[in-house]
This record gives structure tokens, C-alpha cells and sequence, in this order.
């Protein structure tokens, strides 16, 4: 009886160092799987708006996902209507649309048509206006908008800015 | 310490030590198979031969792969394919079996429905079986990973985004599952990791409890009889081997098994020399490049009934009823309420529950291969739902079964 309750303290006295010792590895194993501070350090990129020409596409990289860039004419800006001007960007004195690239129904890259000034989902036949709201299901809702920061005349993307908070506030985006 | 006499032969030295004859009995020879089977009761031993046949290819695949992204696509397609002797041999041998093994799979699962094999004290052999399938998917998918090619690269996106839960937004947990914002190095190296070892040793152990499961409740047989095998093995040990209902595992039932097996690899054979072409899906040929989805996204063709389930709903509802798709087999020994472990076609509505869900599967697996336009996007969405409601009206069915 004696022996026994000293093999139960025994028996829970290694349990229970045990148990700690496996909470400990699994907090690491969680850690070890975590993205590292490189691939972090990584994810911003820096954009010199100066150097893009009105109404013409130019695919960017963020976080190894497409960025669309598209410099606005002043008559697109002239036609915008309240929610297409909150999903424009202004960095000086010109307007951009800055989206990420990925439609939201399934994550395919859309196609930009110069002409009628849209974009086309070739994968489920979903579209987007000129500032990337959707115009035609199945997707859910316009393009996202990646985080980004004004800073001067570059754009930061991956920083957040109070632009960008903004549009996280009132809706225009989802956190991409 | 036990007692060693001087060894007589080499047999009785390793006998003294390792019991070799007593091991023999209880693996092999005194290891007890019903008479009452057919050919289907060999799935089991090709899914064996079949696994096997990964591990030897998948090691001479495993001397030349490389698991970076740079060099992965080149490693697999230059250097496996054209360099190396017989390496595309490995690679055909290794991506046939990969496709194949799902094919035996699903046999031997719905030949354990049909007949009942899963109830009655079979209840865990069933259940390691499912467990067995889900390591398969994954051994499955992190393998298509590999050779980081347009396929890999979108399936992992698309397969790993499964996890942001829809409305839910989880992007840490999928940041976290992929290493980075996107399929990339570390995902590339952990898929590899899985693929190679933690997956593979989750289906040995797998395996071990799949067969020990077997060893209390013994092998079914065609008429779901219950045999008393103690009785029936002492009648064969007694000479009166055409009375018992048992005969031995090996050699006795083997020889007939590896008949199966025979035939298979045939079969087998002839799709990797001829006809390996339905296991290298052309878009695959293309390396992986983040900024160009393919036009058409589809997986391969054993994820097809469960990727349809998923698809003709909104993302969250979708979410959903691939969940309940990938969990509900498991669950098949408690919702099959009927006290009746015999073949399908003696069991009232059973019967028909039973060949309307392998119709309905095999359509959900038509229906996802093709684009989501009409009318297959409909048809998808009612097979979809009839194979929800088959399960729901399966305890319903089982529970006014009669007694047999």
C-alpha cells in the first residue's frame, strides 16, 4: 500500500513535469511552422507612382501575388460616382487603382480590357468595373484592396496607412 | 534468463531466440480465413502490393528530387525523366499507383459496405480503413505538390485557402499551414517533409491497427455468417479440411489472393508502360508561376465526388458540405442502425441506399471534372444533395429494417 501510493506519486510527479515538457515542444513545433522573419521582411513592396501612364495595366508583386496598377485619365476620374472615388487611390495629383489581382470567387487572375475599361474573370465569367467593384457575379465583392501607405510619391504596399485604415473602416475593402 | 540448449540447426537457434515457428502459426499458417469469399476479398493484398510498389519508386525518386522551388520542376522533368536510367520509369510506376491505389480503395470500401463488414465487432477495422483513406488523401495531395508545377502551385493554393473557413478569415492559419502569403519555399519544403516521412509513417502505424484490428472479429465472408472459428480451425487441424468452413491464411488462401494480385499487375503494368498519360495531367508540364491561374481548375479524379459536394454552394455552405462529406463514412457503423451484417442485396432498402450512393458518387465524379455550366452544374447540385439526404435517411432506412 505504502509502495504503491509512492509509485502513484512517482507516476504523477513524471506526468506531470511531462505534460509541461509537451505543452513546451507543441508551442514550439507551432512557432517552427510560422512564417519566417524573411519571408515577413518580405512582404513589402515599394511603388514609384510617377512612373505609370494613364489607362494602361501594369502588374505588380506583393507577397508573390498580383497587384494590378492602373493610372486613371482625368475623364474616368470626371465620370467616377461616390463609390468608385472611394476605391481610388490619389498620390499627388493623380488617381490610381491599386487591387489586388486575384478574383474573389476562386482566386483567378481577371484580364483587363483597355477599351471598354473593365475587367473579365475568364475562369466563371465574373466582372469588374474600372475600379475593380464587381458589376457581374459569381464573385462576391469588388477586388480587394491590399494594405498600403502614401509616402510622398511612392506607395508602400503591406504598411497601413490612414488611407487604407479608412477604407478598412467603412467597408471598401476586406483585410486582403 | 530462460533456458538455451545447444542449437540443432540454424531454424531451431533462431526458434530458441525468436520464436520463429510460434510466429509463423499466428501470422500465417493458423491464421484463419472463411471458405465462403470471392475476389473481392483480395483488395486488401493488392493495396499492400500497391503500397509497396510507392515506397520502392517513390525511394529511387526521393535520390534525385529536390525540394526547392527553383529546381524542383527541373529535377522531376530534366533530370528524373531524361537523365537518369529507368527514372521515368519510377516517376510512371509512382503517379499510376498513386491514381490506382484510389481505385482499390474505393472497391474494398464499398465492398465492406455491401456486404456489412463493418458492424458486429468490425467496427474499428472499418474505422482504421477511413483513417487510412484520409492519410492517403493527404499523402496524395502533398505529393502533387512536389513538382511545382502549375497544378501543384494552384491546387495548394486553392486547398490550403479551404482552411480561412469561408466567412471565418482565418489568413493567419493559412499563412501559417503555407510558411508565407503564398505556396512558396517553406510550403514546398514541409509538403515535401510530409509527403516523405511524417504522412508515410502515419500510414504504417495505420496499417498495424487496420490489421490488428481484423485478428478478434476475423475476415467477413459472403453471407455475413458468424463462424466459430476455434470450432471450425480445430476441424481443419483434425484432418476434416472439407467440412471446415476455414481455411489456412497461407498458403492456403495467399495462393489465391496472389492470383489477384497477378491479374492487377497486369493490369497495373500495362497502364504504366501504355497508357500513363490519365496520371500526368498536361497542365502540370507547366512550372509554377504565381501570377497565371490555369483556365480550369479541377483536382484528380478520386477528389472529384468531394470537390463537387463543395462546389455548386456559396463558400460558406460549401465549406460545410465538404466537411460533412470528408467526416460522414467514418460514421457509417453508428448510423446503420440495423442489427443485419449481410450483403446488401438481402436487406430491404438497404439495397437500394446502397447502389443509389455508388451512382450518385460516380456522377458527382463525372459532374466535377466537367466546367460548372448547365446542365452539369445542376446535376452536380442535386447529386450533392441526394448524397446528403442518403445519409440522413440512412438510420431512418436501417432502423425499420427487418431482422433477419
Amino acid at each position: 500500500m505504502k509502495e504503491n501510493s509512492r509509485r502513484g506519486f512517482m507516476g504523477k510527479a513524471f506526468g506531470a513535469v511531462a505534460g509541461v515538457g509537451a505543452i513546451a515542444s507543441l508551442f514550439a513545433m507551432k512557432k517552427s511552422w510560422d512564417p519566417l522573419p524573411s519571408v515577413k521582411a518580405a512582404g513589402f513592396t515599394t511603388l514609384d507612382m510617377s512612373g505609370y501612364n494613364a489607362n494602361e495595366i501594369v502588374t505588380e508583386k506583393w507577397r508573390g501575388k498580383p497587384i494590378f496598377v492602373l493610372k486613371y485619365t482625368s475623364e474616368m476620374v470626371a465620370a467616377f460616382d461616390e463609390k468608385q472615388m472611394s476605391r481610388t487611390i490619389k498620390v499627388g495629383e493623380d488617381h490610381f487603382m491599386v487591387n489586388l489581382g486575384l478574383c474573389t470567387h476562386l482566386g483567378c487572375i481577371p484580364s483587363y480590357n483597355k477599351d471598354e475599361e473593365n475587367f473579365l474573370c475568364a475562369c466563371h465569367g465574373g466582372m469588374y468595373d474600372v475600379t475593380g467593384d464587381v458589376t457581374k457575379a459569381p464573385p462576391p465583392r469588388g477586388l480587394d484592396i491590399p494594405p498600403f501607405k502614401i509616402d510622398g510619391n511612392t506607395l508602400v504596399l503591406g504598411e497601413e496607412g490612414p488611407e487604407y485604415k479608412k477604407m478598412l473602416s467603412d467597408g471598401t475593402t476586406l483585410k486582403a | 534468463m530462460a533456458h538455451f540448449t545447444k542449437a540443432t540447426s540454424i531454424k531451431d537457434w533462431l526458434n530458441q531466440r525468436l520464436a520463429i515457428e510460434k510466429v509463423e502459426k499466428v501470422m500465417a499458417s493458423e491464421y484463419w480465413i472463411p471458405k465462403n469469399i470471392n475476389f473481392l476479398w483480395a483488395m486488401g493484398m493488392v493495396l499492400v502490393i500497391t503500397f509497396a510498389l510507392l515506397i520502392v519508386s517513390g525511394i529511387f525518386l526521393l535520390m534525385y528530387y529536390q525540394p526547392n522551388v527553383d529546381l524542383a520542376f527541373d529535377s522531376v522533368n530534366y533530370t528524373i525523366m531524361r537523365e537518369v536510367d529507368f527514372g521515368w520509369l519510377w516517376r510512371h510506376v509512382h503517379g499510376v499507383a498513386a491514381s490506382v491505389v484510389f481505385l482499390i480503395i474505393y472497391i474494398h470500401m464499398f465492398t465492406a459496405i455491401y456486404y456489412g463488414s463493418y458492424k458486429k465487432g468490425r467496427e474499428m477495422i472499418w474505422i482504421s480503413g477511413m483513417l487510412l483513406f484520409i492519410a492517403f488523401s493527404a499523402e496524395a495531395f502533398s505529393g502533387y505538390m512536389l513538382p511545382w508545377s502549375q497544378m501543384s502551385y494552384w491546387a495548394g493554393m486553392v486547398i490550403t485557402n479551404l482552411f480561412a473557413g469561408g466567412s471565418l478569415h482565418a489568413d493567419g492559419l493559412v499563412e501559417w499551414i503555407r510558411g508565407d502569403y503564398v505556396p512558396a519555399q517553406a510550403f514546398l519544403n514541409r509538403f515535401f517533409m510530409l509527403h516523405v516521412l511524417l504522412v508515410p509513417l502515419a500510414i504504417i502505424g495505420l496499417i498495424g491497427l487496420h490489421f490488428g484490428a481484423l485478428r478478434i472479429p476475423h475476415v467477413n465472408n459472403q453471407d455475413g455468417e458468424e463462424i466459430d472459428f476455434d470450432e471450425e480451425s480445430k476441424k481443419y487441424l483434425a484432418g476434416d479440411k472439407a467440412g471446415s468452413k476455414v481455411i489456412r491464411f497461407a498458403n492456403d488462401f495467399m495462393s489465391k489472393d496472389m492470383l489477384v494480385v497477378a491479374v492487377y499487375l497486369v493490369f497495373f503494368f500495362y497502364l504504366v508502360f501504355y497508357h500513363y498519360g490519365f496520371a500526368m495531367d498536361p497542365v502540370n508540364f507547366d512550372p509554377a508561376d504565381g501570377l497565371k491561374t490555369p483556365a480550369h481548375i479541377y483536382p484528380e479524379w478520386y477528389f472529384l465526388w468531394s470537390y463537387e459536394i463543395l462546389r455548386p454552394f456559396s463558400t460558406d455552405v460549401g465549406l460545410m458540405a465538404f466537411a460533412f462529406a470528408q467526416g460522414i463514412f467514418l460514421m457509417l457503423p453508428f448510423l446503420d442502425r440495423s442489427p443485419n451484417a449481410i450483403p446488401a442485396s438481402r436487406r430491404g432498402l438497404f439495397r437500394f441506399w446502397f447502389w443509389a450512393m455508388l451512382i450518385d458518387m460516380i456522377t458527382l465524379t463525372a459532374m466535377g471534372k466537367v466546367p460548372p455550366v448547365e446542365p452539369f452544374g445542376s446535376i452536380g447540385f442535386y447529386a450533392a444533395l441526394i448524397f446528403i439526404g442518403l445519409w440522413i435517411l440512412l438510420p431512418i432506412i436501417t432502423y425499420f429494417e427487418k431482422k433477419a
